[in-house]
């Protein structure tokens, strides 16, 4: 749409400007984002055809794009194609396996605890995901509709603890949880989603300023406590937003290698999570490790384990999409 | 979104500086406020500030982890940490890896969110595609590359291959070890792509219409209007990204440390990777936990050196809140 690149000089300008005092106004009327709204608005599609490019520029850019997207699905579909593939073949680089094997998907599960591992990351990331949503919205609740001295300083903090870079609580947070004595059990995983998450405050707190004060003022006059407004109203109203922080905690939980690297990795491999069993899988085959080099067990697992993935970003994807562009746009 | 209520002058900003002005606390609201944030207060005093200085009070003790007794043994571990060239050598690799990450990762996001930006209805179909690598776990990431840049038999080195170019062992030569995990940086680039894309769409387009009277070209326009116009998420990505980049682990340890067979474990020791071997695998918290308050350090001034230079070129369009 933007006319950035290579535009051509156009004998066929302003077809549709009158659109164009339309479509910012338009935008903010909805609490999904001005960005959603824009993309479909049929505005923007008439001022596209404002200045056709031509044919050529258009191949040009699709068949570019279609080569970068190519680039980018390759080494998800080798993945798929090496986990159907006899040992030998792993390497043979072909996008059509030669013989297919799927056995490996039912021998992977003799070879590696992979239903344990998917089972544990699975417990993990949902209790992450449920506590920070709860937590987080809590306290964005708490920035968002009281009014408390001190309330812009200490909102300023959540902000900059954003940005404190995880290396440095590491230790301490190990130590914490050890002399709390929970080293060996699962809650270092997610205990720390108790307390809320930065970015998730400022998310839900951006969205409970979006609802109208009246709401709440109406419902304390007929007689509900605090807690009452934020479980009865806002909770109920900030259902889009709250499955945004659900599915990035659950994502975010689900990938997390370094605390099963800190909190898990002594235990046994039963009580692996999924990025741990990988790791382990990954050497456990290697040739240099003395493997037989099963890589297609691997591929398998690890095409297992992405999946979940793929399917929350079927469900979510506009969540996903919208949830990032939010976090840039806090900067 | 109150994002948009913001941006319009006169509407909060000034209700709430009234309100401010004449602001009488209701004790039962304010005690209320505090209760519902009192789960972030006390993560924030026990796992951030609690946590931090127990860190630095660790990063100057021997810390024995039988007795849990953090016995204070004054600046030693700094000296050691200076002493030990494993560190500089860690240092070093992970500002080389971010000084060639950083800058790829802004140009290859930027470069696909104008693509995108400019192809409209299909826009969606590709900006699903292209954002299927930040969905694939890391490991899942480092395991098939770990495949596919195979120096013998690997996919990329084939298809290099196919142009006459003799692929190096990207996983085995010191020199290509950085460039690996780049390109595996890079194939995740989407989340930042989706930042620049939803910043693109934010520029109004009557700059490029009155650009475009005046006779600016294509190149003009991108360098006059839309790099000052997305300035400020170019900034917010150049610093989250290089925070990230110094704090690289996931990768390098899976195809590096995770067993004892590295065949290049000089070029691939990072900052974040030996700083854990410190802490989790040797057991020294207390170099641990210098080399983190050093890293912090580090993070810190450059994180402050971006925003001076920022806020010198950054442009805002009074939508700061």
């Amino acid at each position: 749409m933007a006319t950035i690149g290579t535009t051509p000089p156009n004998p066929t300008p302003a077809t549709a400007n009158p659109a164009d005092p339309a479509d910012p106004a338009k935008a903010p009327e909805a609490t999904g984002g001005t960005r959603r709204t824009r993309r479909t608005a049929p505005a923007g599609r008439r001022k596209r055809r404002r200045a056709p490019r031509s044919t050529a520029a258009q191949v040009a850019l699709w068949t570019l794009l279609i080569v970068i997207s190519a680039a980018f699905l390759y080494p998800l579909v080798w993945l798929i194609s090496a986990s159907l593939k006899p040992r030998a073949e792993v390497f043979d680089n072909s996008l059509i396996p030669r013989n297919l094997v799927p056995g490996n998907y039912v021998e992977v599960w003799n070879q590696l605890p992979l239903l344990q591992w998917v089972g544990n990351s699975f417990v993990i990331a949902l209790l992450a995901a449920f506590l920070v949503t709860v937590s987080s919205s809590m306290v964005a609740f708490g920035f968002a509709y009281f009014r408390f001295p001190g309330r812009s300083i200490l909102f300023g903090l959540v902000l900059a603890t954003m940005m404190l870079p995880g290396a440095v609580t590491m230790v301490p947070q190990y130590l914490i949880w050890k002399n709390l004595g929970v080293l060996g059990t699962w809650i270092p995983m997610f205990g720390m989603n108790l307390f809320g998450s930065a970015f998730y405050i400022f998310l839900q707190r951006q969205f409970f300023l979006g609802l109208p004060r009246e709401l709440f003022e109406a419902a304390r006059i007929d007689g509900a406590s605090y807690f009452g407004l934020f479980r009865r109203i806002a909770l109920p109203l900030s259902i889009p937003s709250l499955v945004v922080i659900f599915i990035f905690e659950f994502q975010a939980s689900w990938n997390n290698l370094q605390s099963a690297l800190i909190y898990l990795n002594a235990g046994s491999v039963e009580g692996f999570t999924a990025p741990l069993g990988i790791a382990y899988a990954m050497t456990k085959f290697s040739p240099t490790n003395g493997g037989q080099g099963d890589y297609q067990y691997v591929m398998v697992a690890t095409l297992l384990i992405t999946l979940p993935m793929l399917v929350l970003f079927a469900f979510g994807q506009r969540h996903f999409i919208e949830g990032v562009a939010t976090e840039g746009r806090k900067g | 979104m109150s994002a948009d209520l913001a941006r319009k002058p006169g509407t909060r900003g000034t209700k709430r500086a009234a309100r401010r002005g004449r602001v009488k606390y209701n004790r039962r609201e304010a005690l209320a406020g505090y209760l519902f944030i009192s789960p972030w207060i006390i993560g924030f005093v026990v796992f951030m500030l609690g946590a931090m200085a127990y860190s630095l009070v660790i990063s100057f003790s021997r810390y024995n982890l039988a007795t849990n007794v953090a016995r204070p043994v004054g600046t030693a571990n700094y000296a050691l940490l200076f002493d030990d060239p494993k560190v500089a050598l860690s240092l070093a690799n992970t500002l080389f890896y971010a000084v060639m990450a950083v800058p790829l990762e802004i140009c290859v996001a930027l470069g696909l969110a104008l693509l995108l930006n400019r192809v409209g209805r299909g826009a969606g179909f590709f900006r699903t595609v292209y954002y299927l690598p930040k969905m694939t776990p890391s490991v899942a990431t480092a395991s098939v590359f770990l495949l596919l840049l195979n120096g013998n038999t690997g996919a990329i080195n084939q298809a290099l291959g196919f142009f006459g170019i003799s692929g190096p062992q990207w996983l085995i030569d010191p020199a290509w070890v950085k460039p690996s995990i780049v390109l595996m940086t890079i194939w995740g680039v989407s989340g930042t792509m989706v930042i620049f894309l939803a910043a693109l769409k934010s520029v109004p387009r009557d700059l490029y219409e009155v650009a475009a009277l005046d006779g600016a070209g294509p190149v003009r326009k991108f360098f006059a209007i839309t790099v000052p116009m997305i300035s400020g998420a170019i900034f917010f990505n150049v610093i989250v990204l290089t925070i990230a980049a110094l704090q690289v682990f996931d990768q390098a340890y899976l195809l590096f440390w995770r067993d004892q067979t590295n065949s290049s474990p000089e070029s691939s020791l990072f900052y974040g990777i030996y700083l854990f071997q410190q802490a989790f695998r040797e057991f020294n918290f207390g170099f641990a936990s210098a080399m983190a308050w050093v890293l912090f350090v580090i993070i810190l001034l450059i994180s402050l050196l971006q925003v001076k230079i920022g806020n010198r070129y950054v442009y805002y369009e009074g939508d700061k809140n």
